[in-house]
């Protein structure tokens, strides 16, 4: 984490951090990982265009009382490939990871493509991405073919 | 059924169907054609270049097969939810001369079975009737959803803009029986790349074979879209895009000629400034183009090639129309024989 970014935000004791998350994009993975609908007993802060020598500016995601899963981060990395999680316990970083996009993606990203059988009413169908492309990343729709890439994952977040 | 074909149909979309291991079916498989039995057949790129050669292979003796009548007491149900004649009477054809018998859904039935009811519940019921369904819909991705769904083997008859696997089949069929093969062809594919689901899927079954040269050519807006191209770039083909066919046509082998999808075009005023951009005539082929060019067409054509090219020696489409037959007579034997 860079310089001075604790003056914005308490260190946390016990969670997770969401760092180098691309700027504006940190309510997005809220949405995605469901805190922003219910987030239960824990306590969330999120910085927004916090300054990165790496990026230039960055969101940074804190989740109090809560260890990310494999698979969730597999949706940040969707929405944000470049960002990394750290671990905290004790007060201390014990693991920091970059995110790495999900060979694919079950329900929640929708298919752009209005004809598509995933958009089809009343069928009992769920969304399917396929990885094509790590860096970016590119993915395919798994029934139609279209390709969505991360700057179109925002707008095709299903609720 | 659904068969883990590479990254086609995911293998987590398998659904276990309660009914696996109630039929019992005892036919022997067609031989040389083992490799299609129960298969679904939801895009070209399923197949690989040896099971496209025995395909092939089976359709020139399809004959043989007729006299067999491997489908006798098979019943194929045609859902065709989308107008259909020409596809739709050719897997009719080919069902009755293997001795098997046609469920059509088409037409008013097709409308109200969709108004009524969803497509997963048509689905059911067809593969209950059924010992394998073709389908076509107007939605991408129908085929795979529907074998995700069936027990019984799914052919696609097309899905909205995206696979005509049976069709590209008969295409390159087309091409190996009048040019003895496709390797080392140049070849051009003229028209909407775009919506077209022949176009792209002859494309993307030229991939299973080495043509010297593949030429996209269309109107900028109908240009080929960007998940066929990628799926091109994977495979190393050599490929130009070029918007007019009459700079290239003295190269061409075989010239794949699509008409423009008015209906899947979204916005009416984009038709209208491309209909009519690209017409093939005998005037420009003369003198121009090779010999022994073949010009193909998955017909229905509106006016994309003049009618005085029928009566030349380029005319191959309506050659193309009657092979398809032989092509799914022989898919439909290998699947289940
Ligand atoms: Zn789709």
């Amino acid at each position: 984490m860079d310089a001075g970014e604790g003056l914005l935000v308490r260190r946390i004791r016990e969670g997770t951090v969401i760092d180098h998350v691309e700027p504006g994009k940190s309510f997005v993975i809220l949405k995605v990982l469901g805190f922003l609908d219910e987030p239960g007993e824990r306590r969330i802060s999120v910085v927004v265009n916090a300054e990165s020598r790496k990026m230039g500016r960055k969101d940074i995601v804190k989740i109090e009382g809560y260890f990310i899963g494999e698979e969730e981060e597999g949706i940040v990395a969707v929405v944000s490939p470049r960002a990394t999680v750290n671990i905290v316990r004790s007060g201390r970083v014990v693991e920091k990871r970059r995110v790495r996009p999900p060979r694919r993606v079950i329900g929640i990203i929708s298919c752009p493509n209005p004809t598509c059988i995933s958009r089809k009413e009343r069928e009992p169908v769920e969304p399917v991405m396929l990885l094509v492309d790590e860096e970016g990343p590119v993915y395919r729709c798994g029934y139609c073919g279209t390709l969505v890439r991360a700057s179109d994952v925002p707008r095709l977040i299903r609720v | 059924m659904l068969v883990e074909t590479g990254n086609s149909s995911p293998s987590h979309l398998f659904t276990p169907d309660l009914l696996t291991g109630v039929t019992c079916r005892v036919a022997v498989p067609v031989p040389g054609l083992e490799a299609f039995r129960g298969r679904d057949v939801i895009s070209i790129l399923d197949f690989t270049r040896s099971d496209l050669e025995s395909l092939f292979e089976a359709a020139d003796s399809v004959d043989k097969l007729t006299s067999q009548a491997p489908l006798k007491g098979k019943i194929v149900a045609l859902a065709f939810f989308e107008p259909s004649t020409r596809t739709r009477l050719s897997f009719e054809s080919a069902v009755k001369r293997l001795g098997g018998d046609t469920l059509v859904v088409s037409g008013e039935d097709a409308i109200s079975v969709a108004k009524g009811e969803n497509l997963a519940d048509t689905v059911r019921m067809l593969d209950s009737y059924s010992d394998a369904i073709v389908i076509r819909h107007r939605y991408e991705g129908v085929a795979l959803y529907a074998a995700e769904i069936a027990e019984s083997p799914v052919v696609n008859g097309g899905d909205g803009r995206q696979h005509h696997p049976t069709q590209a089949m008969l295409d390159l069929y087309t091409i190996r029986t009048l040019k003895g093969g496709v390797d080392g062809l140049v070849v051009g594919v003229l028209g909407d790349l775009r919506y077209g689901r022949a176009a792209s899927s002859f494309i993307l079954g030229l991939t299973r074979f080495k043509p010297a040269k593949v030429y996209l050519i269309s109107p900028p807006p109908l240009r080929v879209r960007e998940e066929v191209l990628m799926q091109l770039d994977k495979t190393g083909l050599g490929y130009e895009e070029v918007e007019d066919y009459r700079g290239v046509l003295p190269e061409l082998d075989v010239l794949y000629v699509t008409r423009i999808q008015r209906e899947r075009i979204p916005d009416p005023g984009e038709y209208e400034r491309i209909k009519g951009s690209y017409r093939v005539t005998l005037r420009d082929l003369h003198g121009r183009a090779k010999p022994g060019l073949k010009i193909l067409h998955p017909l229905p054509r509106v006016d994309e090639i003049s009618f005085d090219v029928d009566n030349s020696p380029y005319q191959a489409y309506f050659i193309q129309a009657r092979l398809g037959v032989r092509v799914r007579m022989a898919l439909l034997a290998g699947i289940l024989g």
